[in-house]
């Protein structure tokens, strides 16, 4: 039982990782928000196996939040705001997909180099989990560079936001405090989020990053 | 739960909050805002009167006594800055009502969530709360609406969000760290558990946790390289928060920074926290004194100088020790006080202007000799000359660091001098020569601009036993 729990855990971490190189690549926006709500999917499920094997049933709060804020709620409230928008036909990319690909799998490389080295003493369900869900905000962190544009960049937030949950839920016992928050968090983000897009909209016309640029203070 | 001193300081801005969001016209709010951060000001005073007990989640102890003072007593000031200022902003029709009231909740909201970062004896709680206080602060900084005011908003949303998500895994691998000596659950998070038991953490661990924690937490210190968002946020955003962002937020993030150095320092196998510190610290300065020169707003300039300033801080707590740790405190409070004067004056100069940018600003001690005077006053305070309270602070961090090692301190040195000669350079294309710009009479409230003067001259000519007693036993503890 032990074997299969483990390996069931190890493979849904590693599937969190392998979507996130899904979302690198995506050049449409509507297909990235997809392959969000996707990663959202396989988090809810990695949390959702946390908790059977650590019988922790709190977790299943998380998990539950996670398939229904990030999962559906998010990614529908952002389809609708990208097709208001009339920007679901754009197709962007800042660096080769290539280059990035190769820049997410030095990343990861780094992720497990460091995590496995300093967590040898530790339970290696927790050890492998963290190694898992640093290469995930790493991932993210790598997305939200590469973005130009505001939603890119937002969903690029929430997934590194999926790789700290896919941590908390590791470290065996985290008091239910912080997953909660963290939820809220990802929550409140969102409204903030929300607000900015519809003011950039007001704004600017556009909610490419590049655009704004121009406007920064030291260029007049 | 019973309500004690500890409990009033989050209860007032809570309930505040909620109370000024419902309610309608800028002058009533405007002064109950003010009214409500005097109320936390005493509270706040009051812990050092009666001392209350610290539980699983609130702490008091010398080391945060004297951060929420501090917060509390730069907040209250604000207000009545604030007070003044918006009406000014309403006048001529650059802020609607709308948003004033919303405006005074965030403020009580931030006021809120920095308390509550201070008072936690948890280390989610914590991180929760520095979230709460950036988000707060998002959403001022882009109250405007312009153009600028959305990027630097934005850009700041960016840069905090990955900062204060670095800080969270920092704070989960502290948590996993603390796991097999104190046990599942909340234990595990409490400071006062984790101090006791540090030195028998995961060395390799904790120190993958701190390098998380520093650059997390660091961001929201400011320091270079990751500052880009700080200049911005406190150009576009309204004046009144720029004080609040640089005299309190930064501070904030530092405590829980320096929170997090006292734990390091405990456990003898994990790698010393300090010379981290001491080298974001030096190039923080040296950085933020060059940029210092071709600066051409005048908000942009003050941020650049609080990325200098906090570099010294960490600086000091980074060399640590007693006489380092005691020069960082008094620097990190002269400076709260210092910057968030001049963030007053500057406020009301660049209303009665009408631009922030210093070509269009001229002759002040001609045209405003009351707001001129004191933003010079200002300016040599912060640029570290005598008689004031910086100098001091930088004399004691400069002179505590020559013992022990003499190239960081000629470094240090260096970058002091370029930033000074920078701030006099641009203080004396502003305050004096020609005037230049709207002559206008200011409509300014001064009290806060010159108590926040008078105390940092007074810090530089005598300091009170009693204050020093308390920022030495607060010395001792940082280690």
């Amino acid at each position: 039982m032990q074997g299969i729990a483990f390996d069931i855990a190890h493979m849904l971490a590693g599937s969190l990782v392998l979507v996130s190189f899904m979302q690198l690549y995506q050049r449409r926006l509507l297909a990235l928000l997809n392959v969000f709500a996707l990663h959202a999917v396989v988090l809810s499920a990695s949390v959702a196996w946390q908790a059977y094997i650590q019988d922790a049933p709190h977790l299943y709060i998380t998990a539950v939040i996670a398939l229904a804020f990030k999962a559906i709620v998010i990614p529908v409230a952002l389809r609708r705001i990208v097709v208001k928008l009339g920007i679901h036909r754009e197709i962007e990319n800042v660096f080769g997909t290539g280059l990035v690909m190769l820049f997410g799998i030095g990343l990861v490389a780094l992720s497990m180099v460091v995590m496995l080295r300093v967590t040898a003493e530790a339970d290696p369900l927790a050890r492998e989990d963290l190694a898992f869900a640093l290469s995930v905000v790493l991932l993210g962190l790598l997305m939200m560079v590469t973005r130009r544009n505001a939603i890119g960049q937002v969903i690029g937030f929430m997934a590194m936001e999926n790789g700290l949950v896919l941590a908390a839920t590791g470290a065996k016992g985290m008091p239910l405090v912080v997953e909660i928050s963290i939820a809220f968090s990802v929550l409140i983000a969102f409204i903030v989020i929300g607000i900015f897009l519809f003011r950039i909209r007001e704004r600017f016309d556009t909610v490419d990053m590049q655009a704004m640029d121009r406007f920064r203070g030291e260029r007049r | 739960m019973t309500v004690d001193a500890l409990t009033g300081v989050l209860l007032i801005p809570a309930l505040s909050a909620a109370l000024l969001a419902a309610l309608p016209g800028y002058r009533l709010t405007a002064w109950l805002n003010a009214l409500a951060a005097g109320l936390t000001l005493a509270t706040a005073l009051s812990l050092f009167v009666v001392v209350p007990a610290s539980g699983p989640y609130l702490l008091v102890d010398d080391l945060n006594k004297v951060f929420i003072v501090l917060t509390t007593f730069v907040a209250f000031t604000t207000s009545i800055f604030s007070a003044s200022y918006i009406g000014h902003e309403i006048e001529i029709g650059r802020l609607k009502p709308p948003y004033v009231r919303f405006y005074h909740a965030m403020f009580q909201v931030l006021m809120f969530a920095m308390n509550l970062a201070l008072v936690a004896n948890n280390i989610g709680l914590m991180w929760v709360a520095i979230e709460l206080a950036t988000l707060t602060t998002v959403l001022m900084v882009g109250l405007y609406r312009t153009h600028e005011a959305l990027e630097a908003a934005w850009k700041y949303f960016i840069l905090g969000s990955v900062g204060i998500a670095l800080a969270l895994f920092g704070t989960i691998l502290v948590y996993m760290a603390a796991l097999p000596i104190a046990g599942e659950g909340l234990d595990a998070m409490v400071w006062t558990v984790l101090m006791t038991h540090a030195a028998r953490f995961d060395p390799a661990l904790l120190n993958v946790a701190f390098v998380f924690l520093l650059l997390g937490y660091g961001t929201k210190v400011g320091l270079v390289p990751l500052h880009a968002w700080l200049p911005d946020a406190h150009a576009e955003g309204p004046t009144p928060i720029s004080a609040v962002l640089s005299g309190l937020l930064l501070n904030v993030a530092l405590y829980a920074l320096l929170r997090f150095k006292m734990l390091m320092a405990l456990n003898p196998l994990a790698i010393a926290p300090g010379p981290l510190m001491v080298t974001m610290g030096l190039i923080s300065v040296i950085f933020a004194a060059l940029m210092l020169y071709r600066r051409r707003d005048i908000k942009r300039m003050f941020a650049y100088s609080s990325i200098e300033h906090m570099g010294i801080i960490v600086f000091a707590f980074g060399m640590g020790g007693p006489l380092a740790n005691f020069a960082g405190l008094l620097h990190m409070t002269m400076h709260a006080l210092t910057k968030s004067a001049i963030f007053f004056a500057v406020g009301h100069i660049a209303q009665v202007k009408g631009s922030q940018k210093i070509a269009d600003i001229g002759g002040l001690t001609v045209t405003h000799p009351v707001l001129g005077w004191g933003l010079v006053a200002g300016v040599v305070a912060i640029a570290g000359l005598p008689p004031f309270g910086i100098f001091m602070s930088e004399f004691l961090v400069v002179t505590s660091t020559f013992g022990r090692a003499p190239w960081l301190a000629l470094i240090l040195v260096c970058g002091i001098i370029v930033a000074l000669g920078a701030l006099l350079m641009q203080l004396n294309r502003v305050a004096f020569g020609e005037p230049r710009g709207a002559a206008a009479p200011a409509q300014a409230s001064y009290v806060p601009m010159f108590v926040h003067l008078a105390l940092v001259f007074a810090g530089g000519v005598y300091l009170p036993p009693a204050l020093v007693e308390s920022f030495r036993n607060v010395a001792g503890l940082l280690g």
